[in-house]
C-alpha cells in the first residue's frame, strides 16, 4: 500500500474546539467523514491509516457513547487503543490532571482523548503533551466531534446547513454540546434558537448571535431541526426545573409541539435520552422524524475523519 | 336579602365610583346574568323600570367589591380557626368580594391537586370569590421551587411562601427567573429571617421599655433591597406584600422610578396603629412584620397618598385563643381584618390624605391589575362584583359581632366612619346591612 501525502485538513494538531475551525475546516471534514461513512457500511470496516499508533482514551467522566466511538473509530483506522477511565475527587484536581497528563506523555500515545468535567481541561492536557489532544467533552465548554456529527447529520438529509433554522431546546446552560453547535452551526450561516426556562438559558445567551425563546410554541416555529438536549436528573428536582413532570409539560417534545415546527422537521437528541423528560417515546423513536440512531452512526464516522486529519498533522 | 327576577337588578340613585375609569357621577347600574349590563348617569334616574329588582341607593356609594390580596384561612388544616366558608362570610361583610389566600396551610399548597381542592370548596362553600396563591418553593422551606407553570395551569394566580422570606437568595434567584419565563407573579414577605427571629416587636424605646423581644426595623427594607435587586436580574413581577416602614418605602420608590416591575401593599393596621398600641402587651396587635413607630406609620399613610403603595390589604390572619392568650413573646402574630379592612382604610379619606376614588382604587382597580382579573371595575360585562357603602356610618368594632371564626381583631373597640351597607358577587346578594 502505497500513501501520497494527503493534504492537511486542520488547521492544528489538536481538535479543542469549534472555535478555531474556519468553515474550509469544517466542509474538509465533513466531505472526508463521507468516505468513513461509506466505510462503516462495508464489510470489511479497516484500513491500516494508523497502524503503529496509539491512541488513549481518558475519561475522567463516565460515558458510554463518546468512549465507543472514539474506541471504534481508531481500531477501524488500525490504531491501538488503550481505555483509561479515571475517578476523580474533586480536591487538587488542577494537580492531578498534571500528574496524570506528565506520566501518559511518558507512553508516548500519538492521540489522547480527553473527557473532563471542567472547561479548559483538554485545552491544558494539550500544553503539557506532545501528542495530539481530541477534547471529547470539557465541563460546559465545548464538545466538537458532537457537533460535527450532528452537521454531518444534517447534512447529508438538508444538502447544507446554510439558511436552515435550528431550534436547540433544554439545558442549555450546562451544555457543551450546545456551545459547540451554537458556533459551528452559526458559523456555518444556520439561523440558531435556543429555547429553555430562563433557569437553564446562560447569561448574556443572546451574545452568541442566537434567538432566545423561552416558550417551545414560539421557538419551534418554522424550525428545520429540533435539537433536544439531556437535562441532568439532578437538574429536575428544584434546582433549575422543578420536576420531571412540569419540564415534560412545558419543554418536553412530544407530538404536539413538534407540530409548531416547520412540516418534515428532523429531531436529533446527543444522548442518552430521558424519555418522558425532554423527549416522548413515540418521537424519538419515530424513523420519519428522529435522527438519533444516524447521529450515533455519524459520530463513527466524524471520529475517523478527524483522526485520519489529525495523523495528517503528525511526524 | 335581595333576590332578584330573571337575573336582573337595577341600581338607581347611586353615588357611581369607578377608579377603573374615574367615573364619580350620580346614576345607576344594571346587572344581568352576573354581569354588568349598564351604568351610567342617566340611568333609572327618573322613571322606576317596570321589569328588574330595583334598589334605591339613596345617594351612597356603588363601587367594585373590593379585592383583598392577603387572606390567610384555616382550610385545610386548621378548620378551628377559619375555613373558605368563615372567611368568604366575613369579606363579604366587610364589602369584599373577592379574597386572595395565602398558600400557608396543612398541607401547604404547593401541589396543582391542591389549588384544585381550594378552588372546589370554594365553589362549594364559599359566598366571594377565592383566588389561590401557590407556594414559592416546595413545603415553604426555601430550599426547592414549585411546579410554578403546572400551578399556573391549575389556577394558582400567584407564588409566594405568604410570611416567610425567602432566605436563600440563590433560590429565590431561580424562583424568580422560572417565575418570569411563565410571566407568573411573585410575592414576597420582606422580613430577614434571621434578623426577626424570636422577636416580637419593633426595636426602639418601647420595646425596651416592655422588656419585648424585638427586631430592627430594618429588618423589611434589607430584604427589599435584595428582592429588588433579584427582580432586576431575573425581570420577574413582584408584589411585596405588605411594607411597613419608610426606608422600605423610599427602596420601593427608586425601583418603581428605574421602570422595575415592582408593586407593593399595606396593612391597614400599619395605616392605622402604631407600636405604642401594643399598649400593656395587647397581643391582639401583635403582627407581622409589627406595629412600628408613629413616623413610619405616617410614611406609610403618604406613601398611600402618593400612589407609591398601590393596594392596600386586611393581612387577614385568624388566631384562636390558644395561640393568643399567651404571654406577648409567645402569643401568635397575627389579627383578622376582612371585616374591618374598608373601615379602617375610610379613616385615610377622613383624615383628608387622599379622596375616596383613590381610595377604593387600592382595593379594587390596582389589585385587579396586578393579578390580572377582569373584576375590579364598573364597567359593561365586568361580573357584578359590587359594593353599596355608607363612608359615614358609625361602627364600632365588637369582636363578638364578626362573622370570622376567630374573634383576634386588633381593632376591637375602635370606632370607625363608614362600612359595607350591601355586598353582591356575581350579581348574587352575599350581605346586606340595611
Amino acid at each position: 500500500m502505497t500513501f501520497e501525502s494527503p493534504a492537511p485538513i486542520l488547521p492544528s494538531k489538536h481538535l479543542l474546539g469549534i472555535g478555531g475551525l474556519s468553515t474550509t475546516d469544517i466542509t474538509a471534514l465533513l466531505d472526508l467523514a463521507e468516505t468513513y461513512v461509506a466505510q462503516g457500511r462495508a464489510s470489511d470496516k479497516k484500513t491500516a491509516l494508523l497502524k503503529g499508533r496509539t491512541l488513549i482514551n481518558l475519561f475522567f467522566e463516565a460515558s458510554t457513547r463518546t468512549q465507543a466511538s472514539f474506541e471504534l473509530a481508531g481500531k477501524r483506522l488500525g490504531a491501538d487503543v488503550m481505555n483509561m477511565s479515571v475517578k476523580t475527587s474533586s480536591v487538587s484536581k488542577g494537580e492531578t490532571l498534571i500528574d496524570t497528563a506528565t506520566t501518559l506523555n511518558a507512553m508516548r500515545p500519538d492521540i489522547l482523548v480527553v473527557r473532563h468535567q471542567d472547561a479548559g481541561a483538554a485545552e491544558l492536557l494539550s500544553r503539557k503533551l506532545d501528542c495530539s489532544v481530541i477534547n471529547a467533552g470539557d465541563g460546559a465548554h465545548e464538545h466538537p466531534t458532537q457537533a460535527l456529527l450532528d452537521a454531518l447529520t444534517i447534512r447529508r438529509h438538508r444538502g447544507s446547513l446554510e439558511g436552515l433554522t435550528v431550534a436547540i431546546c433544554g439545558d442549555v446552560l450546562h451544555s457543551r454540546v450546545a456551545r459547540s453547535n451554537i458556533r459551528l452551526l452559526s458559523l456555518m450561516g444556520a439561523r440558531v434558537r435556543l429555547v429553555a426556562p430562563r433557569t437553564l438559558l446562560p447569561c448574556q445567551a443572546e451574545q452568541f448571535g442566537v434567538e432566545i425563546y423561552t416558550d417551545m410554541q414560539q421557538g419551534l416555529a418554522g424550525a428545520d431541526i429540533v435539537m433536544m438536549l439531556r437535562l441532568q436528573l439532578e437538574r429536575m428536582t428544584g434546582a433549575f426545573v422543578p420536576s420531571s413532570r412540569e419540564y415534560f409539560r412545558f419543554y418536553g417534545l412530544d407530538r404536539e409541539k413538534l407540530g409548531y415546527a416547520k412540516p418534515g422537521a428532523l429531531v436529533m437528541h446527543p444522548g442518552p435520552m430521558n424519555r418522558g423528560v425532554e423527549i416522548a417515546s413515540d418521537v424519538a423513536d419515530d424513523v420519519h422524524v428522529s435522527l438519533i440512531s444516524e447521529q450515533v452512526e455519524m459520530g463513527v464516522a466524524i471520529r475517523m475523519a478527524i483522526l485520519d486529519a489529525l495523523a495528517r498533522k503528525m511526524p | 336579602m335581595i333576590s332578584s327576577r330573571n337575573g336582573r337588578i337595577a341600581f338607581r340613585n347611586a353615588r357611581l365610583i369607578d377608579p377603573a375609569s374615574g367615573l364619580d357621577v350620580r346614576g345607576g347600574l344594571l346587572v344581568e346574568n352576573g354581569r354588568i349590563a349598564d351604568v351610567g348617569p342617566r340611568l333609572f334616574n327618573d322613571a322606576e323600570p317596570g321589569d328588574p329588582e330595583v334598589i334605591d341607593c339613596r345617594g351612597l356609594v356603588l363601587a367594585p367589591g373590593l379585592i383583598d390580596c392577603r387572606v390567610f384561612t384555616g382550610e385545610p388544616g386548621a378548620e378551628h380557626r377559619e375555613s373558605l366558608e368563615s372567611a368568604s362570610a366575613a369579606a363579604a361583610a366587610g364589602g369584599v368580594t373577592s379574597i386572595i389566600v395565602m398558600p400557608n396551610t396543612d398541607p401547604v399548597i404547593d401541589e396543582p391537586s391542591l389549588v384544585d381542592f381550594i378552588l372546589r370548596r370554594a365553589a362549594a362553600t364559599a359566598k366571594v370569590r377565592v383566588l389561590p396563591c401557590a407556594a414559592l418553593t416546595k413545603g415553604l422551606r426555601g430550599e426547592t421551587m414549585t411546579e410554578i407553570g403546572l400551578l399556573k395551569e391549575a389556577g394558582a394566580i400567584a407564588f409566594t411562601d405568604g410570611d416567610r422570606s425567602v432566605a436563600s437568595a440563590r433560590v429565590l434567584r431561580q424562583a424568580m427567573a422560572y417565575a418570569a419565563t411563565f410571566d407568573a407573579l411573585v410575592i414576597c414577605h420582606a422580613e430577614d429571617p434571621e434578623l426577626v427571629k424570636d422577636a416580637s416587636a419593633t426595636e426602639g424605646e418601647f420595646a425596651t421599655r416592655l422588656g419585648l423581644p424585638a427586631a430592627p426595623a430594618i429588618a423589611e427594607a434589607m430584604i427589599v433591597e435584595r428582592d429588588i435587586r433579584l427582580v432586576e436580574l431575573t425581570g420577574a413581577r413582584t408584589h411585596f406584600a405588605q411594607i411597613s416602614t419608610r426606608a422600605s418605602l423610599e427602596v420601593i420608590a427608586a425601583a418603581k422610578a428605574r421602570g422595575l416591575p415592582v408593586t407593593c401593599g399595606v396593612a391597614a393596621h400599619h395605616l392605622t396603629l402604631n407600636e405604642l398600641d401594643v399598649g400593656p402587651y395587647y397581643t391582639f396587635r401583635k403582627v407581622r412584620p409589627p406595629l412600628r413607630s408613629e413616623a413610619d406609620r405616617t410614611a406609610m399613610v403618604e406613601g398611600v397618598a402618593t400612589g407609591v403603595i398601590d393596594v392596600i390589604v386586611s393581612s387577614h390572619e385568624p388566631q384562636g385563643a390558644d395561640t393568643k392568650r399567651q404571654p406577648y413573646a409567645a402569643a401568635a402574630a397575627g389579627t383578622v381584618g376582612l371585616e374591618t379592612l374598608l373601615p379602617a382604610a375610610l379613616g385615610l379619606v377622613h383624615d383628608g390624605a387622599l379622596d375616596l376614588s383613590h381610595l377604593l382604587a387600592t382595593m379594587t382597580a390596582t389589585p385587579a391589575r396586578i393579578f390580572g382579573l377582569g373584576s375590579g371595575a364598573l364597567t359593561k360585562g365586568a361580573p357584578a362584583d359590587l359594593l353599596l357603602l355608607d363612608e359615614n356610618e358609625p361602627f364600632v368594632v365588637a369582636e363578638d359581632k364578626l362573622n370570622s371564626r376567630s374573634r383576634n381583631t386588633a381593632f376591637e373597640g375602635r370606632k370607625f366612619s363608614g362600612r359595607a351597607r350591601v355586598t353582591f358577587v356575581g350579581g348574587v346578594c352575599v350581605f346586606d346591612a340595611r
